[in-house]
């Protein structure tokens, strides 16, 4: 568009230099200005997103030491419910016997834990259907029907692999980007 | 009515302020100022350079790891730094690794998982600097009720605040002859021109030869006094060498935009008087 | 848009006729700084201030808004999440330091906005009503920069709000409820810093509304000038734009680049150390001292010493403050004389230059310094000569002065030559 108004502007005012120039010197003028506007909103914009002290809890070192065979923890990570469970070998058992594919989110226990490590599970404490936090991490707790976890809000069933088994959710329990840095001590994020 | 009004207000403002003005004088000459000891004997901060001074300085960040050594190894038994995290010390020079590394060797306050009871733990890259005291009262009966203050903002709580910090640790030295009585120092007290009542309850800090430095840097007072006040400068103001940047681009901006502007404004304003 | 020869704004393109006809904001533009807007042609640098003043104005708001997601209005917090702005936030010290010097920066431009409405007459008739809201936006300003510097809730935000809000215990019997009420309670504490926050967002919106009559008023009778002259032809004026747009343009680079200089490179010049401690209701600092843009107002307040028979000095110093503000209302009332620009007023220019604006310095000087001795005395003398100056100079002179010959136009005072005149 600014060069059509130039071609319009040259041939009516006749070519001249000095109308050239300083057409130019006003272009110029207001493009720096806009650019100087559009430099000023770049930290408007970027102060809204998360800030060092949030981005430096985005992964944390869990310590799974403790957690006994058959026993779970729920951590925080990223605001949100973690579950690291310490299958039992029966867990384990259970979870391999399922027929990947009749599952409602085809997932083997070995796509979902480390290899050499298929007792650790890792996953969300958030429901994929509606966010709500599953039962079954604290001892005491419902389990459900397959001995994982069990939603309240909806009734949804996970197994010991954190599958979604039966009910409205349409996914398996979210496992985060983990990694052993050593026997016991679990990188998650 | 306006103008009536007004300068009678104005008459009597005027008038009682120089009645005020001559009780003043008259109060000046019968009681007449006396200077204070504290005036006299205060000293304003040396006079001291940094790296990061000015508008170009940049922090030296091995200065800075000495004077983060100097804090941790001297001033961290009493002083808090809790505006800082250990993640912090990656922006003066070290790595994962080392950062983990002082985090872990550090206790930071816990709660017992069993018991409920206060208790400590090793630290993480995301910890503050934990407090050397529980809260303010812990502090002060360790301190002969003085009160170690958070070293934080330090710098920048002072007038000429790195240097404030450099002149009050190298400051400390013998109460002068003529210091009047009710000035010299008291139980506990120790005599520091640097600081603002002259009598302050930190006993000299540091003493030559008292930290060591992994590469061997100068160790004696003055260097690891300049040091610290250096690396208390990045507590108060980390962002500084990124600040003096970005001044810079937008400066460099600016006087182009206006020279630009000016230009055109020439152009538009030519061939009119004005 | 108030003389005879304004061009009319006609929309070219076909959408902005189908604008124009239902929402017409192109054409308030157009009118109010745009070319419809015909201003003397003999402006000099002094008028950019107005814009500039505005352009601070949004500065402030605009920061402040982005400052608010960060900011926590709780006393155990305040101080710590300012400096959670200054450390963990994006670009978060810029933001910081550019409000805060801002604010500063607001102030400058406010003053030499003043002094040159002061110098140039621009108060009288028939502007008074844009004197009168620009009083009130300057009054605004004090009120929403105190409350701003008490929300970092360091040493110096809290013992200036014990202070500022102690003068209203000095008003006799509803003065401590009055402050009480204020705070929310016996002295600064949650409740003072929650409204202080809430009215600190508040009222730079009130300004900017006030600022719109500002503008609309000066827009019924026109721009002021150097010299005074009523705008007569067409000749004596040009169009706001292109003419004041590229002019302010230039002044605005300029103002940028002192704001510039002064945010990236000396953030803390115009700010006091104390209030990089957190508030200490036990300890006060040795000398609590305001920001730079009331040291003057500062000063009067600690100028009366010396009780009036049944007035304390307290209130007396207070009733002055304000006072010293309010009689700027009454300006327009005080000074009489016909010619409004100082440069035709020999007598007026010789107590401005050499009464008013010393007096003035004197003031701020004295506001920062310890209220002892030789600064109590300087203050008094000045805050008398202040005083007198507008109550009892200004009025006498306008009567007595014998003023310099006005040119018969503004194009006469521009070229030199008499223009003349059309049948």
């Amino acid at each position: 568009m600014a060069s059509d108004n130039q071609v319009v502007m040259d041939t009516e005012s006749g070519v001249e230099d000095g109308v050239r120039r300083r057409d130019f010197i006003h272009i110029a003028a207001l493009s720096f200005t806009g650019v100087g506007a559009a430099a000023v909103a770049l930290p408007l914009v970027g102060q809204m997103g998360a800030s060092a002290d949030v981005l430096a809890q985005a992964s944390i070192e869990v310590d799974v030491a403790s957690i006994e065979t058959g026993q779970a923890i729920k951590t925080m990570w990223r605001k949100q419910p973690v579950f690291i469970r310490n299958l039992t070998p029966a867990e384990i058992a259970d979870a391999s016997k399922v027929a990947v594919g009749t599952l409602r989110d085809p997932q083997s226990l070995a796509d979902r834990t480390k290899p050499g490590k298929e007792n650790w599970l890792v996953t969300l404490g958030v429901c994929t259907h509606l966010g709500c936090v599953p039962l079954g991490a604290a001892s005491g707790e419902v389990k459900g029907e397959f001995g994982g976890y069990f939603c309240p809000c909806h009734g949804s069933h996970y197994d010991t692999a954190g599958r979604i088994r039966k009910g409205p959710a349409p996914l398996n329990l979210v496992v985060p980007e983990f990694a052993f840095l050593s026997d016991t001590l679990v990188k998650i994020g | 009515m306006v103008r009536l009004g007004a300068f009678l207000i104005g008459l009597f403002m005027a008038g009682w302020l120089m009645v005020s003005a001559g009780v003043t004088v008259f109060e000046m000459i019968t009681e007449p100022a006396v200077e204070t000891a504290e005036h006299k004997f205060h000293k304003h901060p040396k006079a001291v350079s940094f790296k990061h001074d000015g508008p170009f300085g940049k922090y030296d960040t091995a200065q800075l790891q000495r004077g983060y050594k100097v804090y941790a190894e001297v001033c961290a038994a009493c002083h808090s730094l809790n505006q800082i995290a250990f993640r912090n010390l990656a922006e003066i020079g070290y790595n994962e690794d080392e950062v983990k590394a002082i985090a872990k060797a550090a206790q930071v306050p816990s709660i017992n998982a069993d018991t409920g009871e206060p208790a400590t733990r090793p630290g993480i890259a995301t910890d503050k600097l934990p407090s050397p005291y529980a809260n303010e009262t812990a502090a002060r009966a360790a301190n002969n009720n003085a009160l170690p203050p958070d070293l934080s903002l330090m710098t920048k709580a002072r007038h000429n605040g790195p240097a404030y910090v450099y002149s009050l640790l190298t400051g400390y030295q013998k109460v002068p002859a003529d210091l009047p009585k009710e000035n010299r120092p008291g139980q506990g007290l120790h005599y520091n021109p640097y600081f603002a009542n002259l009598n302050i309850a930190m006993a000299a800090p540091l003493a030559d030869g008292q930290v060591t430095f992994d590469d061997g840097s100068k160790n004696d007072l003055k260097s690891m006094a300049k040091d610290v006040s250096a690396f208390l400068t990045w507590t108060a103001e980390p962002k500084m060498t990124q600040r003096k940047a970005t001044g810079w681009a937008a400066l460099i901006f600016l006087i182009i935009f206006t020279g630009l502007t000016f230009l055109s404004y020439r152009q538009i304003w030519a061939g009119q008087k004005h | 848009m108030s003389v005879a020869w304004a061009n009319e704004y006609k929309p070219q393109h076909p959408l902005m006729q189908w604008m124009d006809e239902r929402l017409p904001i192109p054409r308030l533009m157009y009118n109010a700084i745009g070319g419809g807007y015909e201003v003397p042609r003999n402006f000099n640098w002094f008028y950019n201030f107005g814009v500039l003043a505005g352009v601070a104005l949004m500065v402030q708001i605009i920061t402040g808004i982005v400052l608010a997601m960060h900011y926590n209005s709780s006393i155990d917090g305040a101080f710590n999440s300012v400096e959670h702005i200054m450390r963990n936030v994006n670009g978060g010290w810029f933001l910081r330091y550019a409000h805060m010097n801002g604010a500063s920066f607001f102030f400058i431009v406010v003053y030499i906005h003043i002094f040159r409405g002061l110098y140039y007459g621009s108060y009288k008739a028939p502007r008074e009503m844009v004197w009168l809201l620009g009083v009130t936006i300057f009054l605004l300003m004090m009120a929403t920069g105190f409350m701003g510097y008490v929300l970092p809730w360091g040493q110096m935000s809290f013992w200036g709000a014990q202070v500022i809000t102690g003068f209203f215990s000095a008003i006799p019997v509803v003065g401590e409820p009055l402050r009480q009420w204020i705070l929310g309670g016996f002295a600064p504490d949650q409740a003072a810093l929650t409204r202080f926050f809430s009215l600190h967002y508040l009222l730079p919106f009130v300004i900017l509304g006030v600022i719109i009559l500002h503008v609309w008023a000066l827009h019924i009778p026109g721009s002021g000038n150097p010299t005074g002259v009523p705008v007569k032809t067409k000749e004596d004026t040009l169009p706001f734009h292109p003419y004041y747009t590229s002019k302010d343009g230039v002044g605005l680079g300029v103002y940028l680049i002192a704001f510039v200089a002064v945010t990236f490179f000396a953030p803390n010049m115009l700010g006091h150390p104390d209030n990089y401690i957190v508030a200490n209701p036990l300890s006060t600092p040795a000398h609590i001292v305001p920001e730079w843009y009331y040291w003057p107002f500062y000063a009067i307040l600690r100028a009366f010493t010396v009780d009036f028979l049944f007035i304390p000095a307290k209130l007396l110093g207070v009733l002055a403050m304000f006072g010293s503000i309010a009689l700027l209302f009454f300006l327009p009332w005080l000074d009489t004389s016909p010619v409004r620009s100082g440069n035709y007023r020999p007598l007026f220019k010789k107590f401005f230059w050499f009464g008013l604006v010393p007096s003035i310095v004197i003031l701020g000087y004295c506001g920062v310094m310890p209220a002892e001795g030789i600064y109590i005395l300087m203050s008094q003398i000045a805050a008398a000569y202040y005083f007198a100056h507008f109550l009892i100079i200004l009025p006498i002179i306008s009567r007595i002065e014998k003023t310099l010959p006005l040119p018969d136009s503004i194009t006469e005072a521009v070229t030199g030559k008499p223009v003349l005149a059309v049948a």
